[in-house]
């Protein structure tokens, strides 16, 4: 049975992953900020799934809270076979464009607090020679956009780790997947306007699990934001600082 | 935010403190595409979510779930529309008791999917499956069993209400009840249904045991549901409304159980319980509003009832196409064309009920308005103190809108109404606010509760402005 780490696990489509390990049989501590939140979806998992699912709290930004915290995750499961990293939030752009503080706690949230917590575990699961990290990113880490580059950047940043991360533990047979995500409809695309192509959370999950079971290492999800993408990695600069989306 | 939060039911301090998500602003429509609505539609994604947009913020709210509500139910034109669908969890289950608690945007479609499989089945059902549980409760729907168990919140043994206040008050027969049993049918005006306990069905197997009975004219239908009243559990007849004369009100009676083991041939009895899966063919666009007019529309019901043999003995019916014919037309609603449809449900007292259906039968078939599809059921007892069932004969109709259609169905609510009967308000676009007033004697009870559980008057919907519910 695999025991797997979920952070962030009352996103939708951190929901509908957790259900998907679960129909697979995998023990779950399922991890979020508010408890009660998720220990809601450790519920529905249990209920959906018909395994137990455990849950607790954490949080991405009290760094030195993160060794006890995956400790003791890793002890109610009984061991870790992996970590699926689903927490992030778009923050305040508009402030995190003037404010230093903002643009800080936006980086803090979505990177920082992932390199602790995926130093942490990958400790573990180097040591033992197996298991998994699952890296949920954006394609607003592709390329710098005036609306909201210090989350894209964060996302960035986070996907460069995990690629050198990647390239340290293959020696060690742990999978590190990096995810990127399109537009998926949940909170942080809810009232925006120009959100295109958007995929339903259940969807996200289910297309990032056929990964997951396929041992892709970067993958777009769905496929086709990797040409989307491409395409806006090759609009040069000065043409693109006037782009307006 | 409320500061004393002292109740115990009220959330717990685990719960984040969060600002309310941002909305977003679009037009609305309930499941017959009239009317058109503008509003900021909140959808949170936690219960903390859910009290600060309940909170923060003094204007107009009301809760939405699936969007099945045909008319302005789960509408409010320029104010706020909050979407509960993705407060979807389930929280236990005993399988002893057959309890299920969940959050109230479960549907039962999902309860199908989950539970099915092991051997459970909603107590009640309407005629879709993809509604909410908390939809179902704000309107306290009926299914085809109504006549022997009731409606959907019969079965609901206790749920909790997130108030104006942002305080939760658990609502039960015993507890509250006052509040239950305003919310109970309420259409949403009473706070927002968080969650539930519903009390399962157990099923042995994923089919139904029944026949098919035609009935060649009205006289023959109500006999042929009076007949076979005591021995089947679901009962429903669809009714040609394009007839008339000595034919009028011909009918095919759908009647069954859920089929018991012994029962299935041995084919289907290896593996009773699986649910299969199946395409849903969808309507791509809106069809020209030509394409249903009461020549298709009459070949169409002639058709239906000449396919249509009499079973001569039991047949073996599939849950979904027993249950859910239209559910395999996704966007059913969209052959109606663009300027969309009205469901008109109304329900007769026992002893109306035969002059009632063969005067708006007439009524119909003289207007050369014919209705698509016609239902006929026959409802038992029921609560809640504004709830549509009562014991009688329901009829349900659909009419694309048309020039005239209003002032035809103010002719068939006087109909309604002088014969001590009331339409359903969770279909209904147009009713007028004296006509509404008349039909439901519990109004002023109603109003009690809900100015003690609201009394700013927070929820409210197109559909109570409408219909002048809110105490005033």
């Amino acid at each position: 049975m695999q025991k797997i780490l979920i952070l962030g696990a009352t996103s939708p489509i951190a929901r509908a992953l957790a259900l998907k390990f679960a129909y697979d049989g995998a023990r779950l501590y399922l991890a979020a900020r508010d408890a009660s939140e998720a220990q809601r979806v450790a519920e529905d998992v249990c209920v959906r799934a018909g395994v137990a699912a455990l849950s607790g709290t954490f949080d991405a930004v009290d760094f030195a809270s993160h060794d006890k915290f995956v400790r003791h995750a890793a002890n109610e499961l009984g061991g870790l076979d992996g970590v699926v990293v689903c927490f992030g939030t778009l923050g305040d752009e508009e402030a995190a464009q003037t404010d230093p503080d903002a643009a800080i706690a936006t980086i803090n949230q979505n990177f920082t607090g992932a390199v602790s917590l995926i130093t942490l575990a990958a400790r573990h699961l180097e040591q033992q020679r197996s298991g998994f990290i699952i890296v949920l990113g954006s394609v607003a880490g592709d390329r710098g956009r005036a609306r909201n580059y210090v989350y894209g950047s964060a996302k960035g940043a986070l996907a460069i780790f995990a690629q050198g991360l990647r390239g340290r533990l293959a020696k060690s047979n742990v999978h590190v997947m990096t995810v990127k995500l399109g537009t998926v409809d949940t909170r942080m695309t809810w009232g925006r306007e120009g959100a295109m192509l958007t995929i339903p959370p259940a969807r996200a999950a289910d297309l990032t699990y056929a990964a997951f079971r396929k041992r892709r290492e970067v993958v777009y999800v769905p496929w086709f934001w990797r040409f989307i993408m491409a395409v806006i990695r090759l609009i040069p600069e000065r043409q693109f600082k006037r782009v307006k989306f | 935010m409320t500061a004393a939060l002292t109740d115990p039911t009220t959330l717990s301090s685990s719960h984040r403190r969060i600002d309310a998500p941002k909305p977003r602003h679009a037009t609305l429509t309930g499941w017959g595409r009239y009317p058109l609505s503008e509003s900021d539609i909140y959808r949170p994604e936690k219960i903390a979510e859910l009290q600060a947009v309940i909170t923060s913020n003094a204007t107009s709210l009301i809760a939405r779930g699936a969007g099945r509500a045909y008319g302005d139910a789960a509408l409010n034109d320029q104010n706020r529309v909050v979407d509960l669908t993705r407060l979807d969890r389930m929280l236990s289950f005993d399988p002893g008791a057959a309890i299920l608690r969940c959050e109230a945007g479960v549907t039962i479609a999902e309860i199908i999917d989950v539970f099915m499989p092991r051997g459970f089945f909603p107590p009640v059902t309407p005629g879709t499956r993809f509604v909410t549980l908390g939809g179902s409760i704000a309107a306290d729907v009926h299914g085809k069993n109504h006549h022997r168990d009731s409606s959907l919140a019969s079965h609901v043994t206790s749920f909790d209400l997130m108030l104006a206040s942002g305080e939760i008050r658990r609502c039960s027969r015993n507890e509250n009840p006052e509040l239950f049993w305003a919310t109970v049918g309420g259409m949403g005006l009473t706070g927002v249904i968080l969650e539930l306990e519903i009390a399962l069905r157990r099923i042995e197997s994923a089919y139904l045991d029944g026949e098919l009975i035609r009935a060649p004219n009205v006289d023959a239908a109500i006999e042929a549901f009076e007949r076979t009243d005591a021995q089947y559990g679901y009962s429903v007849a669809w009714i040609d409304c394009a007839s008339s004369g000595s034919a009028l009100g011909r009918s095919v009676l759908n009647v069954g159980n859920f089929a018991t083991l012994d029962q299935l041939p041995e084919k289907l009895a290896q593996d009773p319980l699986n649910i299969m899966p199946r395409l849903s063919p969808i309507v791509p666009f809106n069809l020209p509003g030509f394409t249903l007019n009461s020549l298709t529309v009459r070949a169409f019901n002639a058709a239906l009832y000449m396919f249509h043999r009499d079973s001569a003995a039991h047949m073996i019916f599939d849950w979904d196409r027993f249950f859910y014919p239209l559910d395999s037309i996704r966007n059913w609603n969209r052959i109606y064309g663009k300027r969309g449809f009205v469901q008109y449900q109304c329900v007769w007292p026992p002893e109306e009920s035969r002059a009632g259906l063969i005067e708006i039968l007439e009524a119909i078939a003289g207007s050369r308005r014919a209705s698509f599809l016609a239902v006929l059921k026959k409802f038992g007892a029921q609560d809640g103190l504004l709830s549509f069932p009562m014991p009688g004969y329901t009829l349900a109709l659909d009419f694309p809108v048309t020039d005239g259609l209003f002032d035809f169905l103010d002719s068939l609510d006087a109909m309604v109404l002088k014969r001590g009967g009331r339409v359903y308000l969770a279909k209904d676009a147009r009713l007028r606010p004296e006509t509404f007033r008349a039909m439901y004697p519990n109004l002023a009870k109603w109003q009690q509760a809900k100015a003690v559980a609201d009394p700013n008057d927070r929820f409210s919907s197109s559909l109570s402005r409408r219909l002048g519910m809110d105490p005033a």
